[in-house]
């Protein structure tokens, strides 16, 4: 009862024998070999267990399609789940263990649920564990989620790297099995820039697997002979180990390449995985065809497996999966299989054919049972016999391995990802490719062809139409004689009643027929209700190798044709596709870009403590010797600011400069407030709306010339507010002359505030800017002692007379530098964006704390802003509705709490004294709180219902998610200087 | 046939062959009280609570496709009540509510797994944010907690703390949050509303809405007319084409958003989590799968299917959160179309037409209200009056400058 | 379209480099009534099937692009300036 390697044959490189484990016992196997291919050389038969009953199980297939031998390949932060044993490339010091099983892959307690499972049919959960009430979370829960899951991820940072990429080509051939060489190899040399992916290590697909003489060479040799000419071709790339798993819209392909994952240590300077987006003018699926298992009793044992995959471990890998095994078939493909294993001198059993009749070449001595049926296999771990049924006779057959051969289903994934859906061909017995337009054909044995010679020529021949069609001269491919195929015609066998073990179609996720028997009994009845009520074809396969046999068998038992039922949706991804290559470099700190200020340098040196603001890095507070907290930093700068003077960066906010005839009535339009009237060397406050009537963001903007502006925006809404008057410019008003360019990059702008501010600022600036020559709101351009041409603005974030100073951006840590050395006599400090907030919430000035996407002009105070007499600016037109003017809205007011030493936070609401807390008495809620070092105690903005009505009025500030309740007294929202004496100085 | 160990026990010994239909697959009469079109959660919870909530049974629900075959059956399964509007946060803690009795109300299990909603944010002024919206719930009554960084550790030590671009500083919790076991919600309500009397007519599809004086007399369907004295439009990402044959105008825009699963793995992540830096969610199913999703694809769509950019995207904000999951693999990609209203809010009213009601624009966040919904659907079909807790989700409040904007990003419904 | 879009300005560039603003709606005369400018902020057409719809190229020329395709099958008809488009529409009134 074995399995194993050949003396001789096969593509493995016998004198590089590859060292490996599974399950911590150490195995030899070959370079060439698959982590299947090397366990069932090494007689290791069982690799995994199943999901619900966790019955024992080996490999099914030799591909991609395997839903039953996945492994956990690697460790530590390597470790990869739910690997698929049949294509994992074998590299020395491969470390593989089973999944899904406890204690051990030979003993799994888990398997009790196998003596259970007349309780556990398809849709037992939703029937069940309800009672008592409670319990579901309680006791059920926990208990299924203990036993669900495949694999384990180890949750650890993923010390490798990832990449992503373009490719462009006129012809995409997806799949290098004879159809798809031949199409590639006709295509490029007719001079079509074409690209080759294969999902395997290897090119040739089944000319890898065939026992076949193609012009005088083996299969296997041809195909090396047109890898090698592809190979030379400059119009030729070739993309092995990848993976074409989705079709997008515009003939875009996305694909993974696993450059590095056949290796036990990657190089660090290479990718593990490429993700390759392949635009493509053309495409060919030549992804060849799936063999079905056949549905019987037992059908799931270890050693029981695809003809075809047995002939690809036998003439691939040069491993017999049994040393006598049996084969059930309703086609060619079981006796070219006994054919096969019989020249290479295994045993065959017999050959159960469930037709009356064939022309299959029958190997010499070998028993063949037509209209025969297995319906029912013996053993556990490993299949050590069948019972066949003929004519109402059983009879039991010893074999240690079954090659079942249940027809072929053209793989057409990747054309149906779309939208379209496969069609059913009586005549192949099989789904076929829908037509998906021009551009995209299946060539092959995925567009249904039964041979490898017709699947070269079917290669070849949609090449050269396509060559042709992108105007290149056709090449006519010269196709050798194929000597040796067999016939791959089958006559349909869904499943053999009457099976007393349980009949799968769904290995993994253990669906059988009579689940599927339940599912129609209970109306489950649509295709998508049977897959999603007994889980058929939801396993890591997708149904690859069982959806159309649950297709078939539903369609048995409502007595249509498969073509009624249909088949569910086919979507992206064709096999699973990890996170690391989706997501390529863009992660961890690289997640999103990094932006600096001009003034970055300034601050640090100056020992800011910095923080994330949107993609910025902001200067927050600057620490000095002796400072224990953060507020004991911001309190001493929000005093130096108000008593002496303070620099802070703003070059943050966003910058837009405008040109242009009519930028005037441009900025009219955009700002609810009146922009035309602006004077030259002036600077305003102005407030844009959303086409709602909400406010969208506010800033100054300054008119520099009669014809030139530039705009401020708040940090955080810059890009928004520059592709804001791109689409008034370009959409709504291309009639005006105006033009503007973001400049917030070009700038440092730095806000020098305090009452020493105009002295320290004579000190860099030439021009005259005492009060009279360069009032509140001035905007000029202004030259710096030394000779540089400066913006100067006055106007004030802090109540403070202040100036913003912006200078071109390499020059700004320079200023700040000279500005910091003028005011030190003068006892200047640097601030920073906390202490920038205390200023401006003492002065009740408004942020996108306030300005938060539901409040109007007046909600913050601004009613007047509203320029209602200007004839359209946006916003203006539905500000007025009922809702909008409501007496009840939540208006902007100020708050301090009734005891001084009382704190209060951000993000509490409001209740009337006495209320009880519900959302029905909510009063409105805190926007913005700082400790008030001017005042000595907390201070709040809030939006309060009909607050300007209420000041005065005791509140209660309800923050229950931290347990406080503070009484304030609802103020004004102007801590701080209400007769603004401070600022016009 | 109603569910128990019993008739489980009883199943199994008889070879589970003796299971009747979960409901009855009836053609459609000549006449119903209501009609319903929309097959979806939101139609079926409606049919359910009029037959069993407001005593009406002459229902039937008319789905073009299969029952279940729209949004309820393509999402990622998140339930919770965290918002912050008057307008909607009493509403979605009535759907809580009843999600938190859904099981034992009609004699399925859906799986109902209240584990926790956690939303991390990454700065103050979204901590801000965050406490402004989990007072709001906190003031209703409603469970909310504040998490500092170490609270959010505990419960999730696999999450980017040291090495994100935009570190973690903490989370909103709701606790009474969880997942559903999608599917079965639409079974679940479709076999409760069939038993009660109510016709499921899946394959049918409306192809007009007869009015005569100005009142609907019923729906022109490809299994011929079928008439109602009321009509109910649960059509989700269709309510535009459905309602466009009785002439409304509605501010809704169709769009595409795509979901996640990966392949079964053994549990990690125990709550559902969303990322504050970006927008992602994910939370792990009781199969093993991580169910995940992010922003939508931005486009106006009818087609069921994403694309790859958004895919990438999602990805990334998922490997940046928890680096972890770099080498699990995703298993499949799901698009579904949304009804994405021009506030992010839903509306629950009356129309223009006297007999004519309509609940759409659930933008993304339909399936937790499955519950709610239906019910206050059902008591304005029943009594032509709104429900105390849908009263905000007027259809006017566009035109009366009421919006329910929960993310305040104003009239784009992409933005949502 | 959902992967491509051909820019008028820079030639044939992928999604990532879009930003969608939303459908295709004129903006009222100043003068409109109330209704006219609800209509046009608040209610959207919304067809299965040919729609146009603004494309910013964000990291691209920054133009508007009013796209003109199919929203079920993703089809793409036109790609156009959104400045040129409005002047076109600006005649055909």
């Amino acid at each position: 009862m074995t399995s194993y390697r050949l003396d001789s044959g096969g593509l493995v490189n016998r004198s590089y024998a590859l060292t490996f484990s599974f399950d911590g016992k150490s195995f030899k196997g070959l370079d060439g070999d698959t982590v299947a291919s090397a366990l069932l050389a090494n007689d290791q038969m069982l690799m995994g267990r199943s999901f619900k009953y966790h019955r024992p199980r080996g490999p099914v297939t030799a591909g991609s399609s395997e839903p039953n031998a996945l492994v956990t390949i690697g460790s530590g932060a390597r470790n990869e789940p739910n690997v698929r044993a049949t294509v994992a490339e074998l590299y020395a010091g491969l470390t593989a263990v089973s999944q899904n099983r406890w204690p051990s892959l030979s003993f799994d307690m888990g398997s009790v649920n196998s003596l259970l499972s007349p309780l556990l049919g398809a849709g037992f959960y939703y029937k069940t564990f309800m009672w008592p009430a409670k319990f579901w979370e309680w006791v059920y829960e926990p208990v299924i989620r203990r036993a669900a899951g495949l694999g384990k991820m180890v949750m650890e940072a993923d010390p490798d790297r990832y990449e992503k990429s373009w490719a462009h080509c006129d012809l995409l051939v997806v799949g290098a099995g004879p159809a798809g060489l031949m199409a590639a190899l006709t295509a490029a040399r007719s001079g079509v820039r074409v690209i080759l992916a294969d999902e395997g290590f290897r090119f040739g697909g089944s000319l890898l697997s065939e026992n076949l003489n193609i012009g005088g060479v083996s299969a296997a040799d041809y195909a090396t002979g047109l890898i090698a000419e592809l190979a030379s071709l400059p119009n030729v790339t070739l993309m092995p180990r990848t993976t074409v798993f989705g079709w997008y819209d515009d003939m875009v392909f996305g694909a993974v390449e696993r450059v590095q994952k056949h290796v036990a240590s990657p190089s660090p300077d290479l990718a593990v995985e490429r993700l390759w987006r392949i635009v493509a003018k053309r495409a060919i699926l030549a992804s060849g065809a799936e063999e079905r298992p056949l549905v019987f009793g037992g059908n799931d044992k270890p050693g029981v497996m695809t003809a075809g995959a047995v002939r690809t471990y036998l003439n691939r890998y040069s491993v017999a999966v049994g040393s006598k095994v049996a084969v059930f078939t309703n086609g060619g493909s079981g006796y070219r299989t006994a054919a096969d294993l019989a020249a290479r001198g295994v045993e065959i059993a017999a050959i159960v054919d469930a037709r009356a009749a064939s022309e299959d070449v029958v190997p010499a001595g070998v028993r063949v049972i037509r209209n025969g049926a297995v319906v029912a296999t013996k053993g556990r771990k490993r299949i050590d016999g069948l019972v066949v049924e003929r004519a109402g006779f059983q009879e039991e057959i010893s074999c240690d391995a079954l090659a079942m051969a249940g027809g072929w289903s053209p793989i057409v994934h990747l054309m149906c990802q779309r939208g379209q859906k496969p069609v059913w061909s009586e005549e192949k017995q099989a789904f076929m490719a829908p037509d998906v337009g021009s551009a995209f054909v299946a060539a092959g044995s995925a567009a249904g062809t039964d041979t490898v010679s017709a699947a070269l020529r079917d290669g070849a021949a949609k090449a050269s139409a396509f060559a042709r069609d992108l105007g290149f001269a056709a090449y006519e491919a010269n196709i050798p004689d194929v000597e040796g195929e067999y016939d791959a015609s089958f006559a349909p066998l869904w499943y053999v009643p009457g099976a007393k073990d349980k009949a799968f179609v769904d290995f993994q996720n253990d669906v059988h027929v009579s689940d599927l028997g339940i599912a129609q009994r209970e109306a489950f009845r649509h295709i998508e209700h049977t897959k999603r009520y007994t889980t058929a074809g939801m396993a890591t396969d997708q149904g690859k190798l069982g959806n159309v046999n649950t297709i078939g068998i539903v369609a048995g038992m409502r007595g249509v044709s498969p073509a009624e039922i249909g088949t569910t949706t086919f979507r992206p991804f064709y096999t699973p596709v990890s996170f690391g290559a989706l997501a390529g470099a863009s992660r961890g700190e690289h997640a999103a870009p990094t932006r600096t200020s001009p003034l970055h340098g300034w601050a640090k040196k100056n020992g800011a403590t910095f923080v994330e603001a949107g993609l910025w890095y902001r200067s927050s507070w600057f620490p000095k010797e002796g400072e224990k907290t953060w507020r004991d930093s911001v309190d001493r700068e929000v005093r130096n600011v108000r008593e002496n003077a303070g620099l802070c960066d703003v070059s943050t906010l966003g910058k837009i400069e405008i040109f242009g005839a009519n930028a005037g009535e441009f900025l009219d339009r955009i700002y609810s407030n009146g922009f035309l009237k602006l004077p030259v060397g002036k600077a305003r406050y102005g407030l844009m709306l959303r086409e709602d009537g909400m406010v969208f963001d506010d800033g100054t903007t300054s008119r520099l010339g009669p014809n030139h502006y530039v705009l401020t925006t708040t940090t955080a809404y810059a890009t928004e507010v520059m592709t804001h008057l791109e689409f008034a410019s370009q959409t709504l008003w291309p009639d005006l002359d105006v033009c503007f360019t973001s400049v917030s990059d070009q700038w440092a702008q730095m806000s020098l505030a305090g009452p020493k501010a105009r002295a320290i600022m004579s000190r860099i600036v030439e021009d005259d800017i005492s009060d009279a020559a360069f009032p509140f709101l001035a905007a000029r351009t202004v030259t710096l002692r030394g000779g540089l041409a400066a913006r100067l603005f006055r106007i004030s974030f802090s109540g403070e007379l202040a100036y913003e100073l912006a200078v071109p951006a390499g020059y700004g840590e320079a200023v700040a530098d000279a500005i910091m050395e003028a005011g030190r006599e003068d006892g200047i400090c640097a601030y920073g964006v906390e202490a920038l907030n205390v200023l401006r919430v003492e002065k009740g000035f408004v942020t996108h704390s306030e300005i938060d996407g539901r409040a109007t002009a007046d909600d913050l105070g601004y009613g007047k802003m509203m320029g209602m007499n200007k004839p359209d600016f946006i916003g203006k037109h539905l500000s007025t509705r009922f809702g909008l003017t409501a007496a009840d809205r939540l208006q902007l007011v100020g708050l301090k709490p009734i005891e001084a030493d009382k704190e209060f936070k951000a993000g509490a609401h409001l209740l009337k004294e006495n209320a009880a807390p519900s959302m029905a008495s909510d009063q409105g809620f805190v926007s913005s709180v700082c400790y008030s070092p001017t005042l000595g105690h907390y201070i709040g903005l809030a939006m309060l219902k009909s607050g300007r009505e209420r000041i005065g009025e005791r509140i209660i500030v309800w923050d229950g998610l931290r347990n406080s309740e503070v009484p304030a007294e609802v103020c004004a929202p102007v801590f701080v200087d209400p007769g603004n004496t401070k600022l016009n100085v | 046939m109603r569910y128990s160990a019993f008739s489980i026990l009883k199943q199994a010994l008889s070879g589970n062959r003796l299971w009747t239909p979960a409901w009855r697959e009836p053609e459609p009469k000549p006449h119903y009280d209501v009609i319903i079109v929309g097959g979806g959660g939101h139609g079926l919870s409606t049919a359910y609570y009029l037959a069993k909530e407001f005593g009406i049974t002459n229902v039937a629900v008319i789905e073009k496709g299969y029952i279940g075959s729209g949004n309820v059956g393509r999402n990622t399964t998140i339930i919770r009540s965290n918002y912050m509007l008057e307008g909607n946060n009493p509403f979605y803690e009535l759907s809580l509510k009843l999600w938190e009795g859904l099981e034992q109300d009609f004699n399925y299990n859906a799986m109902v797994s209240q584990r926790g909603v956690l939303n991390l944010f990454h700065s103050d002024g979204q901590r801000d944010q965050y406490a402004r919206r989990g007072n709001a719930m906190r003031i209703e009554g409603v469970d909310a907690e504040l998490l500092d960084r170490e609270q959010v550790r505990r419960l999730a030590p696999y999450l980017n703390f040291d090495h994100g671009r935009f570190p973690i500083m903490g989370g909103l919790l709701q606790k009474r949050g969880g997942t559903v076991r999608h599917d079965a919600v639409a079974w679940g309500y479709a076999r409760g509303a069939d038993q009660r009397g109510v016709d499921i007519i899946q394959h049918c599809e409306v192809t007009g809405i007869r009015r005569e004086n100005g009142v609907v007399t019923g729906v022109e369907t490809t299994k011929g007319f079928i008439g109602c004295n009321k009509l109910a439009l649960a059509a989700a990402g269709n309510t535009t084409t459905v309602g466009r044959m009785a002439d409304l105008q509605l501010p809704i825009e169709t769009h595409v958003l795509q979901a996640f699963v990966s392949e079964g793995l053994k549990p990690v992540i125990d709550q559902v989590i969303t990322y504050g830096a970006g927008h992602f969610y994910i939370s792990q199913s009781d199969k093993g799968g991580l169910v995940f999703g992010a922003d939508i694809d931005y486009y106006s769509s009818y087609a069921q299917r994403g694309n790859l950019a958004t895919v990438e995207h999602t990805m990334q904000e998922g490997v940046t959160m928890i680096p972890g999951l770099s080498r699990a693999k995703v298993l499949r990609a799901w698009g579904g179309v949304m009804d994405m209203s021009m506030d992010g809010s839903p509306i629950i009213d009356r129309t223009s037409i006297d007999n004519l009601y309509l609940n759409c624009g659930w933008c993304y966040g339909g399936f937790k209200a499955t519950p709610a919904s239906g019910f206050c659907f059902a008591h304005l079909i029943a009594k032509n009056e709104t429900h105390r807790v849908s009263r905000f989700m007027r259809l006017d409040r566009f035109e009366r400058g009421y919006a329910l904007d929960e993310s305040g990003k104003g009239p784009q419904p992409n933005l949502h | 379209m959902a992967s491509l879009i051909s820019c008028p300005h820079c030639g044939t560039r992928p999604k990532e480099e879009f930003s969608i603003r939303g459908a295709v709606v004129a903006r009222p005369q100043p003068g409109a009534k109330e209704d006219a400018w609800y209509r046009y902020v608040f209610i959207r057409d919304n067809p299965k099937g040919r729609y146009q719809e603004y494309w910013h190229h964000a990291a691209g020329c920054r133009r508007f692009l009013v796209v003109d395709r199919d929203n079920l099958t993703h089809e793409v008809f036109a790609v156009t300036d959104a400045t040129e488009f409005a002047k076109n529409a600006e005649v055909a009134r």
